[in-house]
């Protein structure tokens, strides 16, 4: 959030991405209590709304769980505060908390590879303290509102080194400051542990001159420290007193823009073969029993038992909550609204990090198309095992390119991001994980889809060609135990032409509902809509050539469920054959709440148990 | 039809409480907890949020700000003061509403849809409203009620209990009691009825859009006994 309000943006949402071990392992159910409860306590104090999340478990984030964040802010576009320093002799401030002993080599700590001994460093963490990032957030924004600020920064890793050297590096400029002025929580704090500590809530700001006697009278209102530690200089180095002694004079090309870049070896991940599942691996199987396990599985079942954690109403303005495809908030005070969504795919990228890469975004584009936003622009959380090893150097390179080309082909931007290497364990790593959020624009909030089945009598149509992909799906890798294959294969031009052709039936208004398909394939998308809407849907024979295994299961990609009324059938059917988009009819929404499929009736209320309840109950054990 | 919300350092739903009563034609002001007076006011609002980041007890230190003892001076002269959520734990700590809130039972944060039985309509709040039954959000940490049997012999004696957790039906039964709170208590009175606190937020609740819009028939409610 710090990073956001430090722009000039007032946040207005919070998602997060958090993947953990094997629900098996003996520290999951702690792990995932802990961190729903750090977050929720942080967001829920400062009053932004939680919209939106995902949680993955795998047995690959058992020695490293990875807790993701994502924040959206509203920002007037002609005042966008920057950290580029500008102008000599201009006043250095250093606002917020006071500066501990707690988090010094915090970053360091975070990138190294985790043995027997990581918890010696469990003093290395931050302690964040929401009541006070709150007063800072409003202190902040009140500076804001003039041209008090030249640039601002928050400390963030290497707190007070990173910030001064790169607000200085940015403006090209030297930077001096007196560290016996920083406010310190802790005595006998050596210039060294001062640079260095990584305590929350803190601040530097270079100030137009004159102005610090306003800019102090606000932060004592809110009551936050503030205390003028240097000034901007010509020298384009980093001038560092304590006690009237000069303790540090560093050219600052030599920490910034000089600073040596790595060109790893990598290697390339080939495609997996194709696995040929044969006849008798579907033969005794039901589609309700199967369904049962995937609607129950910890990857696909329904995950209220978080987000009830999370104020996900505060600020008046969530128009979908957490549980669908993407959560919703408005625009204050306007027509419009935004829609965002977290996503990553770690099977995938595992199996073959260039198609993994395209899917997560792809994934991301399909969300917000769903609530109906149109697409705008990533951010992106990479999170890597240790570089140095030729692997996973090459699923870093491969994600990234992969992510590129889907970025590129959908105009979708990627704006900002983050990267965590050395997510390592005792040699063990994890899977690579790139985590992508995902925002899109609502031009009047109205028109906002939800996934609920509306009324019996509608058609559900599926978007997009089902050819019966398994490997990789949640439904090879747990029904059938197979866990081998490639993943389902991209087709950026029939993604981008899918997802465009929906849109265009959305505007039309032709849509009731809309899901796009993901884990679990077609079969747990409609149970799911079926939940929501607490209806029933009567399925056609299928016409297809494949089985109904991998007609119903199978995860192919740039796929929608969407639900529309019989009247508008044949002008929705004339739109998708002129755009050439492939589409199936599936069959019928019904009263009663079952879903019909052959000569198997399927109970919705049972399934909504088996998915409502699993994380419940295993947080309860 | 003059309101004032009180901000305190860690309120987070005053500028949605101030949305709210604008939107169903208050003319609201904001107030900063460390000034000494309050504006003209026919009803003062303490907000939701976390005053202070409540770490000593929730409301506690916020009980004790400047501004407070004009509220109680208000009150006492029979000025209407509502607390929703953490505005109701800071009510219970001065002292102008009995017992406390305590953590929820489930030692969980609990954001979700409620319903709330009215109880009583024989007040400013609840009196021209048709339903029994309201559904409203609730949004906390601490939102367990309790408090000794004397103060709730005299809340009931006295039919101070405003709102009680209950389902859809308007059963109030431990089914329907998200947070432990003594006898599903979600909401009290004092004596004279001009104060009301209550854990659910109505200002969550005054669009379709949003979680619903029973908090609307509060608000046009409250104001239409102002006209």
């Amino acid at each position: 959030m710090r990073d956001v309000f430090t722009m000039g943006a007032r946040p207005i949402a919070n998602l997060n991405s958090i993947h953990f071990g094997s629900t098996q392992h003996k520290k999951t159910k702690n792990l995932l209590r802990g961190v729903v409860k750090g977050i929720g306590g942080y967001g829920n104090c400062i009053g932004v709304p939680t919209i939106g999340g995902q949680t993955c478990f795998d047995e690959s984030y058992n020695g490293n769980i990875l807790v993701n964040a994502m924040t959206l802010g509203l920002v007037n576009k002609k005042k966008i505060f920057y950290s580029k320093a500008a102008g000599i002799g201009k006043p250095v401030i250093y606002v917020g908390s006071k500066t501990g002993r707690d988090g010094i080599h915090g970053a360091s700590m975070a990138s190294a590879v985790f043995d027997d001994k990581i918890e010696e460093k469990k003093p290395t963490v931050q302690v964040g303290d929401p009541f006070t990032e709150k007063l800072l957030l409003e202190a902040c924004l009140e500076l804001m509102a003039d041209d008090s600020i030249i640039s601002i920064q928050d400390m963030g890793a290497a707190g007070l080194t990173s910030s001064s050297i790169e607000m200085a590096s940015k403006g090209k400029l030297g930077i001096e400051l007196d560290l016996s002025k920083v406010p310190c929580r802790e005595e006998k704090m050596t210039p060294y542990e001062i640079m260095l500590s990584e305590s929350q809530e803190r601040m530097l700001i270079v100030l137009e001159n004159g102005k610090e006697e306003n800019a102090k009278k606000i932060f004592d209102k809110w009551d936050l420290d503030f205390a003028v530690i240097g000034k901007t200089t010509t020298s384009k180095k980093i001038e560092l007193y304590f006690d009237s002694k000069k303790v540090a004079d560093i050219p600052i090309d030599f920490l910034a823009e000089d600073a040596p870049e790595y060109d790893r070896k990598w290697k390339k991940t080939k495609l997996p073969q194709k696995i040929k599942f044969k006849k008798e691996n579907f033969k005794s199987l039901k589609i309700n029993n199967c369904l049962i396990k995937l609607l129950s599985n910890p990857n696909i079942c329904e995950k209220k038992w978080i987000w009830n954690q999370y104020d996900h109403t505060v600020m008046g303005d969530t128009i979908q909550k957490p549980g669908g495809d993407a959560g919703v908030v408005r625009i204050h005070g306007t027509e419009k609204a935004v829609a965002a969504s977290v996503d990553s795919s770690a099977t995938y990228c595992f199996a073959h990090p260039l198609t993994g890469g395209k899917q997560v975004v792809c994934e991301s584009w399909r969300n917000l198309i769903s609530v109906g936003a149109e697409p705008i622009a990533i951010t992106n959380c990479l999170n890597f095992g240790n570089p140095e090893k030729e692997k996973n150097m090459g699923e870093f390179v491969e994600c990234v390119q992969g992510i590129s080309e889907a970025c590129k082909y959908l105009d979708f931007p990627v704006v900002s991001g983050n990267v965590s290497f050395y997510n390592e364990t005792k040699d063990k790593g994890i899977k690579p994980t790139p985590s992508i959020g995902g925002v899109g624009l609502l031009k009047n909030y109205k028109n906002m889809l939800t996934m609920d089945l509306k009324n019996e009598g509608n058609v559900i149509l599926v978007i997009g060609k089902t050819e019966g992909h398994l490997d990789q799906s949640v439904f090879a890798r747990n029904v059938l135990n197979e866990k081998k294959g490639p993943p389902p294969e991209i087709n950026l031009f029939n993604e981008k032409n899918n997802g465009s052709t929906v849109m265009k039936l959305i505007k039309e208004k032709l849509i009731l509902s809309c899901r796009d398909v993901s884990l679990g394939g077609i079969i747990v998308t409609i149970a799911k809509m079926c939940i929501k809407g607490k209806k029933g849907v009567k399925l056609n024979k299928l016409k297809s050539l494949i089985n109904k295994f991998e007609f119903f299961f199978s995860e192919d990609q740039g796929r929608y469920i969407i639900e529309v009324s019989k009247k508008n059938l044949k002008k929705i059917e004339n739109i998708l054959k002129e755009n050439s988009v492939h589409f199936d009819n599936l069959g019928e929404v019904q009263k009663d709440n079952y879903i019909n499929i052959d000569s198997e009736k399927i109970s919705v209320d049972e399934l909504s148990k088996h998915n409502k309840n699993w994380l419940m109950e295993y947080m309860a054990q | 039809m003059n309101s004032s919300v009180i901000i305190f350092p860690g309120s987070n739903c005053d500028r949605d409480m101030d949305v709210a009563l604008k939107k169903f034609g208050f003319k609201n002001e904001m107030v900063w907890h460390d000034d000494q007076q309050l504006p003209k006011s026919d009803l003062i609002v303490l907000p939701g949020g976390f005053s202070y980041g409540d770490y000593l007890r929730c409301g506690s230190i916020a009980g004790k700000s400047k501004i407070i003892k004009s509220v109680i001076d208000f009150a006492a002269k029979g000025g209407l003061v509502l607390g929703i959520c953490n505005g109701f734990q800071i009510l219970t700590e001065t002292g102008l509403l009995p017992g406390v809130l305590q953590q929820n039972k489930n030692i969980e944060f609990i954001c979700k849809n409620v319903f709330v039985k009215v109880n009583n309509k024989n007040n400013k709040y609840f009196n021209s409203i048709d339903k029994d039954v309201l559904e409203l959000h609730i949004a906390h940490n601490e939102g367990n009620y309790f408090c000794t049997s004397d103060e709730l012999k005299m809340l009931k004696d006295n039919d101070l209990v405003a709102v009680s957790y209950c389902n859809e039906k308007g059963e109030v039964n431990e089914k329907s009691n998200p947070n432990g709170a003594l006898q599903n208590i979600a909401g009290i009175f004092n004596k004279e009825k001009n104060i009301l606190g209550m854990m659910p937020h109505p200002e969550r609740m005054i669009d379709k859009y949003l979680s619903g819009e029973d908090g609307s028939i509060f608000f046009k409610n409250l104001l239409n006994n102002f006209k």
